[in-house]
């Protein structure tokens, strides 16, 4: 494989671990947002519906963001470091969430089954599965407009705070917790047994599907004047079409299935929507690592290192998408009859 | 606090606190593997409950180990991103080895602690067998990299740029086998007898418990061979050290002066502006033979460096004489444990010994600790040794100090959280006397009551 190729490839399989990143990880957060909203007189069952399909497969689904990180900071190490300076902020408030959420999680399953103690990780637990994605999102978002300065300049708020907190990356984070606790509703009803709790997240599902569709509409109006390679990537350049249409059938398909009770349908739709998002940024952004300055091709270390990479990455594939499969076999469908 | 300072602190404290838990992450897997293997067997319901237990503090300490570890993960940017530019393509590729096997730890892990219903014994003892090997394989390799920092190899500089990489020569730096054998021996060694030391505690309470038995057995498979190989493992750091970090070896021992028949120093507090150490013994010749193998040999002494690249001798002397005594003590316990097993004698009988086990329990964790202290205090001012210093590595962000008070507190809060909850875990361990086994008929094994706390 020719050296000018391996940027590429391994920006590829940088996409490809976001999108299992936001299809899997992005469920379990937003399976935390629906513990925070639990309401009705269900609301016991939601929450331990969650936690019980959350508890054998977080842990795994939540290490493609460390392989995401290792990527970056080993095959494209300036835009890690310019991200990680312009980004201290809100990525310190998104690790703290993730430690807060996977520990109190954690605590909840194995601490004192009192109604006091479980509520008190139970709120740690969900709060920070809300504010995770959000802040995730945000990151994203000052990403995507491309405002990172090259070295920060200016006052302190100019360099570290102004790049992500503005209306577009509120709006990107808003987006992103939206689409996870849609994702995460969407999935639920597949694994609920009881049709009642089905309904619960029939109804979830979509009136965060519903409310997807002006919160994206925004992101997309507001990227005109603060991400315009996105907006001209995705309204105007030869994928355009593509991707809209895409986006289009997996939306209105996912609608559909959760309006007419085709819950496996939706669940893929849902899948698809997210991935198109997922793709659609890629794909506008692209030949850009980070815009406006920073292409693939000229960020990217040194070829041997890509080379040793991909095939590091070729090897632990090997070995790593067997036993995921097997992971989510071994825990498809109801809880065993003890 | 200076920026710089309060970087240094953060990360120091961030590893402190992942440390433990990656240790215990990496050896708990092994205890509970062996006892789940020893149930299967034997058939023998204390074997299970034990599995159990020791999964649950697993389960535990791997949760908070995996997001403690994101953390750092992010903070080498947060933190050293100067470091993170220039080291990244060198020394990425342990990481993304390491990516793999954290992936197949947490996969197997997930699936040994709420598979056990849905899955063959054997499958399932595999699926705890995958989560020790690749536990331990993680550890080693951000050990290599970590390694690297010490004897940064695989690149050359040309006018302050990096040519010629050469990963692979990086990942397999000279300071990798000894410190990644440190650090493994290291995390058997602590958490083999800390877990020896808890039960045995039990034990001295309840001498004829035959779960706490049962437990302090499998514990000590691990804890005495580690245990008793570390002093090894570290005479070839030390020997290493003394080769390629001539700065650092004379910190940990406090060696100003370069002399030939050099003597050992042990303990007392070193002066660095005076180049004394006070309150110290010392043995003749021993430093040279102990660094070189000849007890005429010439040490270099901090003499030889120049004063702006020595690190804090103080802090790196007595962190290695933490080191060094408790793993001795670690050492001796394990001697006199193995001893006893070999003379056939019953354990929990020997109550000095089984105190002694409970003296070790903080011991292989706080050596640990010391150990990482004069690894990375020993190595400034160089983030990578001789190539970069740590102050040329940190992030511009103004206002450091704010993130790290941030964490440190975030670190307390969760200490206390895990000890509470593990305290509990082991409150609710099983209550079986030996002899209700000896009286109750073969086929019918001893019912397992739980003691609620």
């Amino acid at each position: 494989m020719p050296d000018a190729l391996l940027p590429y490839i391994l920006a590829t399989v940088i996409v490809i671990a976001l999108n299992a990143y936001v299809l899997f990880a992005g469920a379990d957060f937003g399976g935390g947002v629906w513990d925070l909203f639990a309401s009705g007189s269900r609301r016991k069952d939601q929450r331990e519906l969650v936690a019980g399909v959350l508890g054998p497969i977080w842990e795994a689904n939540h290490v493609w963001l460390i392989l995401i990180v290792v990527i970056l900071f080993t095959c494209f190490p300036p835009v890690f470091v310019r991200m990680s300076v312009a980004l201290h902020i809100p990525l310190t408030l998104m690790l703290v969430g993730i430690v807060l959420r996977g520990s109190a999680f954690t605590f909840r399953t194995y601490d004192s089954q009192a109604d006091d103690v479980q509520a008190r990780w139970g709120a740690i637990f969900a709060v920070a599965s809300l504010v995770t994605p959000m802040v995730q999102g945000m990151s994203a978002g000052a990403v995507i407009a491309g405002d990172l300065p090259l070295r920060p300049e200016g006052t302190f708020r100019s360099a570290y705070v102004d790049p992500w907190l503005g209306p577009f990356p509120i709006a990107v984070g808003l987006m992103t917790t939206l689409l996870f606790a849609y994702i995460a509703a969407a999935y639920l009803t597949v694994e609920a047994e009881a049709t009642a709790l089905q309904e619960d997240f029939r109804r979830r599902a979509l009136i965060a599907g519903v409310l997807l569709f002006p919160v994206s509409a925004y992101v997309l109006f507001l990227s005109r004047e603060e991400a315009p390679n996105i907006w001209t990537g995705l309204l105007a350049s030869g994928f355009a079409v593509p991707v809209q249409a895409a986006a289009a059938i997996c939306a209105v398909s996912a609608l559909l299935g959760l309006l007419t009770r085709r819950f496996v349908l939706a669940r893929f739709a849902v899948a698809g929507q997210a991935s198109v998002m997922v793709w659609g940024w890629a794909i506008a952004q692209f030949p850009y690592a980070m815009p406006p300055d920073l292409a693939l091709a000229t960020s990217a270390a040194p070829a041997i290192t890509l080379r040793l990479i991909v095939y590091a990455l070729g090897a632990g594939a090997i070995v790593l998408f067997p036993s995921l499969w097997y992971l989510f076999r071994v825990f498809r469908g109801g809880r065993p009859a003890h | 606090m200076s920026d710089l300072f309060a970087a240094r602190s953060q990360m120091a404290i961030s590893l402190g606190f992942h440390i433990i838990f990656a240790i215990v992450g990496i050896a708990m897997p092994l205890l509970m593997v062996v006892s789940e293997r020893r149930w299967q067997t034997t058939k023998d319901p204390l074997y299970l409950e034990l599995s159990k237990l020791w999964a649950k503090g697993t389960a535990v300490m791997f949760a908070v180990g995996a997001v403690s570890g994101t953390i750092l993960s992010f903070e080498l940017g947060l933190l050293w991103p100067g470091f993170m530019e220039f080291a990244g393509p060198i020394i990425g590729m342990p990481f993304s080895l390491e990516g793999f096997a954290f992936f197949l730890e947490a996969i197997f892990l997930g699936i040994f602690l709420y598979g056990r219903d849905r899955i063959s014994p054997r499958a399932h003892l595999a699926a705890g067998v995958m989560v020790a090997v690749s536990g331990a394989l993680s550890g080693i390799f951000v050990v290599m990299a970590n390694a690297w920092m010490n004897a940064p190899t695989g690149f050359t500089l040309v006018d302050g740029k990096v040519v010629d990489i050469d990963p692979i020569a990086a990942a397999l730096n000279p300071a990798a086998f000894s410190q990644t054998l440190h650090m493994t021996l290291a995390a058997y060694a602590s958490t083999g007898m800390a877990v020896a030391g808890i039960h045995a505690l039990m034990l001295l309470r309840q001498p004829s418990n035959a779960f706490h038995r049962r437990a302090l057995t499998v514990a000590l498979w691990v804890g005495i061979p580690a245990a008793l190989l570390q002093p090894i493992s570290g005479d070839i750091s030390a020997k290493f050290i003394a080769k390629h970090q001539p700065a650092k070896f004379a910190a940990m021992e406090a060696h100003f002066e370069t002399e030939r028949g050099a003597s050992l120093i042990l303990g007392g507090i070193p002066d660095a502006a005076t180049g004394e150490t006070h309150y110290a013994i010392r043995i003749p010749k021993l430093l040279s033979f102990m660094a070189h193998g000849d007890f005429d040999a010439e040490v270099r002494g901090l003499d030889r460096i120049p004063r702006d690249e020595w690190p804090n001798v103080p802090v790196v002397h007595t962190s290695f004489g933490i080191m060094v005594a408790l793993g001795s003590f670690m050492a001796l316990v394990a001697l006199v444990a193995l001893v006893e097993v070999l003379r056939r004698r019953d354990l929990p009988s020997n109550r000095l010994l089984m105190k002694g086990l409970v003296a070790t329990i903080p011991m292989g964790f706080i050596a640990t600790e010391a150990g990482w202290m004069v690894t990375e205090v020993g190595r400034q001012p160089w983030v990578i040794q001789g190539v970069m210093r740590t102050a040329d590595a940190v992030t511009p962000m103004p206002g450091l100090v704010y993130p790290m008070v941030f964490f440190t507190g975030l670190y307390v809060l969760l200490a206390i959280a895990v000890t509470w909850l593990l305290y509990r875990q082991i409150r609710k361990s099983p209550e079986v006397s030996e002899w209700r086994r000896t009286y109750t008929p073969a086929r019918r094994p001893p019912q397992v009551q739980q003691h609620r706390a």
